[in-house]
């Protein structure tokens, strides 16, 4: 349990660093679904399944799909002025 | 500032922030060492007292029911605000023309979209017997929603979740758990006071209102989340409608 919780917190500090990395939006938003995915792991392995069904909620289906929606439109008004 | 003096700035910042971290983290006990008497108080009893076998879901529901639907309204005034900001730009442009999807995507979804309703049912129905609850379940079935908007179509997704339905189930939801605390007032006991029977532990009908709170938060986030998906989805085609009309 202990080389698992291990590893996702790794994961969760690589994930994280390409998140603030990321220069493209795009990519961010990408890098931080997984950030998010990575971070529903963490709670799992750490054993707060009810924490981890929130976070699903939160950081794996809410706020990517805002970003995406946000960035749609972004590009659409950016396509309207040109 | 120049690049440098920002750089410069940026790591004592950061180094200032990480120690007080870390300061932070020493000051914490140990895992799985928590004492608080509430937490031991609740681990102990709250089974046997209300035959809930997940004490989080008769914390939230029942002994902190109040807290609960403060936070219930916060869900619900920020979904009004939205729609209120955001719906009468909608719906004059009519249904936009979808991308193209794939079979392989039509197929995905088919078999994706049933099994996630099924799921966010289940966490709904169960929440006060194991992980889960309202809350997640709701929001599990929003995005079995969003699911059959990717993989089905603006027309599939509209079809699924008419606005009059949405609106329904968002106040049903959010006002029936004020009318089961108006229950306990009405039963000469306090608000939220949990007046149901409460069965047999560790069944789906044990638990008393912890349960029908739960089915009715269910409904209310579902609902919720669908809406601020629909209202952001709206604004969305009415941008491209403009542009592709200009």
């Amino acid at each position: 349990m202990i080389a698992l919780q291990a590893m996702v917190i790794g994961l969760l500090l690589l994930a994280g660093t390409a998140a603030a990395l990321a220069r493209d939006p795009f990519r961010q938003m990408i890098m931080s679904g997984l950030n998010g995915m990575l971070l529903i792991a963490l709670f799992v392995v750490f054993q707060a399944p009810d924490v981890a069904l929130s976070a699903m909620a939160a950081s794996a289906v809410a706020s990517p799909v805002m970003i995406a929606i946000a960035l749609a439109k972004v590009h659409a008004h950016e396509r309207d002025e040109r | 500032m120049s690049p440098r003096g920002r750089q410069i700035l940026f790591l004592v910042a950061a180094g200032g922030v990480g120690a007080l971290l870390v300061w932070g983290l020493a000051g914490l006990p140990s895992f799985g060492q928590f004492d608080g008497v509430y937490a031991d108080f609740l681990l102990r009893h709250a089974v046997m007292e209300r035959h809930a076998t997940n004490v989080v879901m008769a914390v939230t529901f029942d002994y902190r029911g109040l807290d609960t639907m403060g936070e219930e309204f916060i869900l619900f005034a920020a979904v009004m605000g939205v729609a209120l900001l955001l719906r009468e730009a909608s719906s004059e442009h009519g249904y936009p023309e979808d991308a193209e999807r794939a079979d392989a995507v039509h197929a995905l979804g088919l078999f994706v979209v049933p099994v996630t309703v099924v799921l966010g049912l289940w966490l709904v129905a169960h929440g006060h017997l194991t992980p889960g609850g309202g809350f997640q379940g709701g929001v599990v079935l929003a995005a079995a929603a969003v699911l059959l908007y990717l993989a089905g179509g603006y027309r599939a997704y509209r079809a699924a979740t008419p606005a009059s339905l949405l609106d329904a189930a968002e106040s049903t939801g959010a006002g029936g758990f004020v009318a089961v605390g108006l229950a306990g007032l009405a039963l000469g006991s306090a608000f939220l006071h949990n007046v149901l029977p409460y069965g047999r532990i560790g069944f789906v009908d044990s638990s008393g209102t912890i349960a029908v709170i739960d089915s009715l938060v269910g409904l209310a986030v579902a609902a919720a989340f669908v809406l601020l998906f629909t209202e952001f989805l709206e604004e969305l085609i009415a941008e491209y409608a403009e542009s592709r009309d200009t």
